[in-house]
């Protein structure tokens, strides 16, 4: 039961960051709910590949003699990472285009578009 | 954005090469040791942001100019696809250098060992490749925001 | 070396090449920028009409990256296949060559219509990634591929969409809000690829539809998979991003969205009928596609006619059409496990959805390009504000013609084929579905005729005296896609028998799609 631990906390992470994207009206604190969630996917993806009493898939100078954790999932959130760099950056450079003409970061007063 | 103290200063100017070779560091041994071009790229640009924190906005653009940055991010996605091309006689992006015995070509060995930096084929490369695109794109990215903040504006149109 | 095996390969990798070239050659040039672009868009729709015809005669192609020949899926005798690979059947060449002639339009228009701005270069180096994501969604066979270029079509869209926000507060926040929305979405999909990685231990689309059991998982992922890429193709519970995407961006931007996101419906289509095919039970997911069908339909011409600005009004109309081709292939789905019904009607529901996929591309773009043209010389997009304008412009008045009676499906244009096929079908499922989407087709028509009226009509007025007709590559854009759409209306049972048809038969028959790289049907 202790070793399930790591996917509750990923389903936290998921769980606060739709409730700060939801409930919150600053658009930096949208961003980083947007960041929360992506937290929350990547260590879903790292815990998938996890074997009791493994150790780390590396063959340079590696302890003889035992079985190595799973190195497919550490490429596919490595990758993921990436991607959430790329997205929190244009996020961050489209409040600070939002802030220039503006003047606020309130979604309330934000919304030109209706209708 | 604003200079910081002298101590903050001193201590940049000690530590700032010392960030830049160890990010190269991890960069060329990405395929024997964790890492890689993406992480080592992304530790040479947080020297930047080292040096963009200490001495301010106005002057570091001094020192790094966006424009080479930029030649530079594209020359580094030039090469990576130049590399994939390459191989194109047998399949898109098929390792051609691999257990050959040219340039990283020695014959990769299985199992536990010391780690032979030749070896690997086109991987190192393109780990090149991508470690120089992305230390000058999060260069660009990071002093771009730097130079739209409202305290560099004010500085420059007074 | 025999290149005619790497045309799958080089239709992604010389776009890539190109965008990749364009920021160094703008600081020799800046209008060379934008001739390398359409050149080499040119290429790759040379190369997808090759590669259609070899398909549609031989059969589908794989193409394996790296490995010694570009067939060899499954190297030295292993079970499953280990390495990415482009997997295009005949579903996915119909959409690779909507994209094609999309963008190639696409960037013809933007020749002329984006000189006076600054920073092109990025503006073509983001338009041919978009594009590039885009072929990659369609022609993949591997999941978490198709997550990594569908956040990478997001983010260039997104780029593309605030372009204009240097000087103006809208496209910001439009942007701001396609990029969450877009960024929920592909996390959602990596979650349900992170589900299906820890339960089979495989990655490629065909490999995990051989061994799939519709277990609880497996359950959750359909959950998490069908809603999400339903938003990214703008249906209509989870439809806001879509008005103020389509209407804030410059306007062959907004063609090239309405592909981008008719390839997160075809995602949704290889999800349900390959991947899981009849283990999911598929009368309530069949219903549930007909709901979001319904619902898009009828909210999306119902907001359309109170507009007032005409890209929003055409924005609206992209999310009703929407819902014609969740309506045809959700009849398909819902009957996928009864043989009887599925022959009678399953399968021209199907068609007709699916053949409105292209219909949709083709007039809806017609419409954005002549929606920018009259931006472009009268500078607003509020219809109270125009009028009389078919004394000068004749050429955009004809093209508005034929996308307004494409889209309200008169006869010698393309709509009439393809809702034509819906009706008939969907009637014998249920007679109430059809009779709702007739009844959204008189409304379409409706509010054409109001903005053909307000923006056209009536006598000329004295400040947009001096207004030309818009240069000659807007023109010649233009006309590509009106004589696709002319092409496509005269003879629709050509492009019925050879191109829809072995499309849905792709979908359908989930045996052909798992044989073609296991081995062995």
């Amino acid at each position: 039961m202790i070793g399930n631990f790591p996917y509750i906390a990923a389903i936290i992470f998921i769980g606060l960051g739709i409730y700060t994207l939801m409930f919150k009206k600053n658009l930096i604190k949208i961003a980083i709910g947007v960041v929360l969630i992506q937290n929350g996917v990547n260590l879903f993806l790292i815990t998938l590949g996890y074997i009791k009493g493994a150790v780390a898939p590396i063959y340079t100078y590696a302890p003889s003699g035992q079985i190595m954790v799973l190195p497919t999932p550490q490429a596919l959130t490595l990758t993921s990472i990436v991607i959430g760099i790329a997205t929190t950056a244009l996020i961050l450079s489209i409040a600070m285009m939002i802030y220039k003409h503006y003047g606020t970061l309130d979604t309330d007063q934000v919304r030109r578009l209706r209708g | 954005m604003k200079q910081m103290s002298r101590i903050v200063r001193t201590v940049t100017n000690l530590i700032y090469g010392f960030i830049i070779i160890f990010g190269f560091y991890v960069i060329l041994h990405g395929h024997l040791t964790p890492g890689g071009g993406f992480q080592g790229g992304a530790i040479v640009a947080s020297a930047f942001a080292l040096l963009l924190i200490s001495y301010g906005a106005l002057n570091t653009e001094k020192l790094l100019k966006k424009d080479l940055l930029s030649i530079l991010e594209s020359g580094g996605l030039t090469m990576f696809i130049g590399t994939a091309f390459l191989g194109l006689g047998i399949t898109f992006f098929y390792n051609f250098l691999a257990n050959s015995g040219s340039w990283f070509g020695d014959a990769a060995v299985i199992g536990i060992n010391p780690g032979n930096m030749n070896t690997g084929g086109v991987i190192p490369l393109m780990n090149i490749a991508v470690g120089l695109e992305v230390l000058s794109a999060l260069g660009v990215i990071v002093l771009v925001m730097a130079s739209g903040a409202e305290f560099t504006k004010k500085k420059e149109n007074s | 070396m025999n290149l005619s095996n790497h045309i799958p390969i080089l239709i992604i990798a010389i776009p890539l090449l190109a965008a990749f070239l364009v920021p160094l050659i703008g600081r020799i040039n800046k209008k060379a920028t934008g001739i390398l672009t359409t050149l080499a868009l040119s290429v790759s729709l040379i190369l997808t009409i090759i590669l259609a015809v070899k398909i549609l005669t031989v059969g589908p192609q794989v193409y394996v990256f790296g490995a010694q020949s570009p067939a060899l899926t499954l190297p030295s005798g292993l079970k499953f296949p280990i390495r990415i690979m482009f997997q295009i059947d005949a579903m996915g060449i119909f959409m690779g060559l909507i994209t094609a002639v999309v963008s190639f339009s696409g960037a013809v228009y933007s020749l002329t219509f984006m000189e006076q701005h600054s920073g092109l270069d990025k503006y073509y180096s983001l338009l041919l990634l978009l594009t590039v994501g885009m072929f990659s969604m369609e022609f993949t066979g591997d999941i978490f591929n198709f997550f990594v270029f569908l956040e990478v079509a997001s983010i260039a869209a997104v780029a593309l969409i605030s372009f204009r926000g240097v000087d103006l507060g809208e496209p910001a926040e439009a942007g701001f809000k396609y990029m969450v929305v877009s960024s929920i979405s592909a996390l959602m999909v990596l979650f349900a690829v992170g589900i299906f990685y820890g339960q089979y231990d495989l990655l490629n689309f065909a490999a995990i539809a051989s061994v799939v059991k519709y277990s609880q998982l497996d359950k959750i992922a359909l959950g998490l998979l069908v809603p999400v890429l339903a938003m990214k193709a703008g249906a209509v519970p989870m439809h806001m991003w879509t008005p103020d995407a389509y209407s804030e961006a410059p306007a062959p931007i907004s063609m090239i969205l309405v592909a981008a996101s008719q390839a997160s419906l075809y995602a949704l289509f290889r999800v349900t009928f390959s991947l899981y095919n009849i283990t999911l039970n598929t009368l309530a997911v069949g219903w549930i596609i007909i709901i979001f069908g319904l619902l898009s339909m009828f909210i999306g011409v119902t907001m359309a006619i109170i507009q007032k600005d005409i890209k929003r009004l055409m924005a609206y109309h992209a999310i009703s059409q929407t819902g014609y081709m969740f309506l045809g292939v959700g009849v398909g789905l819902a009957v996928l496990a009864n043989p009887v019904a599925l022959s009678q009607y399953g399968i021209t529901a199907m068609e007709g959805g699916i053949f409105h996929i292209m219909n949709h591309a083709m007039y809806k773009g017609l419409l954005f390009l002549t929606a920018g043209a009259l931006f472009f010389r009268t500078g607003t997009k509020d219809l109270n504000k125009m009028g009389g304008l078919a004394h000068s412009m004749k050429y955009t008045t004809i093209f508005f013609i034929i996308g307004a009676a494409a889209i309200a499906g008169l006869p010698p244009f393309n709509g009439f084929a393809s809702k034509l096929l819906i009706y008939e079908s969907v009637y014998r499922f249920n007679p109430l579905l059809s009779i709702i989407a007739m009844v959204v087709s008189i409304l379409t028509l409706a509010s054409f005729v109001k903005v053909f009226h307000s923006a056209f009509l009536g006598p000329k007025l004295p400040q947009f005296r001096e207004v030309k007709e818009v240069p000659k590559s807007m023109v010649w854009a233009m006309a590509i896609l009106s004589c696709i759409i002319i092409f496509f209306g005269l003879f629709p049972d050509l492009i019925v028998k050879n191109l829809v048809h072995p499309a849905v038969m792709a979908l359908i028959e989930q045996f052909k799609y798992t044989g073609t790289v296991l081995g062995g049907i």
